[in-house]
């Protein structure tokens, strides 16, 4: 079943796919850089690296994002679903600004206003493509 | 000859490596996944129906999910491998922004999905919206 118009059940999947996204790349983003350089000679040093405290909480988030995303792309499109990731840039930018005091530059702002448009304007238009129903096919077949 | 840019050295094309690993695994485990999830059809139907247990096994039973989570998980050790050489403020943005026009494009071809010009627009805004964030 074609869905177009959103519940909000599905807007607050949409809001995980945005949040946990970005929260989760920055924990891991921090375990990473508590480590010492990892060559590509010892690739066991990644794996390894999943046991620490931040990576771990950075996969923990990653889950909640990847399961909300599953179902996001189950009643939507890949090209509807992909903005909403990009959405958790602004939402981790604001949440600095207005909750950490961090200075925002105009460079910054102007980011914030493009993807928002950006995704205003996938989220006005219809979340999943068209296609025809195989409901239909069974419908026909019974007739015949 | 060699080149005279700056941003052509060794470690320039150290960087776009990496990047582009991302991007490419990404971009694949995404439209395999985005594939398996549509062949599944709607989680929240078949929820309704069989329960959370019977969403769970309609997904891991599907092949094809296997093979999109597959390059999802190379596409995670490489972003793991580019933020341990790379700042985050330079990876993030760059995987982010270049996946998100891939994407469009891989859907468009793949999925047959209809990237009409509202959706072109918007992967093209928040594209270069992502750049400027970075900066």
């Amino acid at each position: 079943m074609a869905h177009h118009t959103l519940t909000p059940r599905q807007y607050a999947i949409l809001g995980s796919v945005a949040l946990c996204a970005p929260l989760g790349d920055t924990c891991l983003s921090r375990g990473m850089t508590q480590l010492p350089a990892i060559s590509l000679a010892h690739p066991l040093s990644l794996i390894a690296a999943v046991f620490t405290p931040w990576i771990a909480v950075g996969i923990a988030l990653l889950i909640g994002f990847f399961a909300s995303y599953l179902t996001a792309l189950s009643w939507a499109d890949l090209t509807f679903v992909l903005p909403a990731t990009a959405f958790g840039n602004v939402i981790v930018a604001l949440f600095a600004r207005f909750w950490l005091q961090e200075p925002i530059s105009w460079q910054r702002w102007f980011g914030i206003a493009l993807i928002t448009v950006g995704v205003g304007f996938v989220a006005n238009g219809p979340s999943l493509t068209e296609r025809p129903a195989p409901v239909a096919e069974g419908v026909e077949q019974e007739q015949v | 000859m060699t080149l005279p840019l700056p941003v052509f050295t060794a470690s320039f094309w150290a960087a776009a490596g990496m990047i582009s690993a991302i991007v490419v695994t990404s971009t694949t485990g995404e439209v395999l996944t985005a594939a398996a999830m549509k062949s599944i059809g709607d989680l929240d139907d078949i929820r309704a129906v069989s329960g959370m247990r019977g969403a769970i096994r309609a997904v891991v039973t599907c092949p094809l999910f296997f093979a999109g989570v597959s390059f999802l998980a190379l596409s995670f050790f490489s972003l793991l491998f580019a933020l341990n050489h790379l700042n985050l403020s330079l990876v993030a943005p760059a995987s982010a922004s270049l996946t998100l026009v891939t994407n469009a494009i891989a859907a468009k071809l793949f999925l047959h999905e209809n990237v009409d010009r509202r959706r072109w627009t918007a992967a093209v805004l928040v594209c270069v919206g992502v750049y400027f964030l970075a900066h």
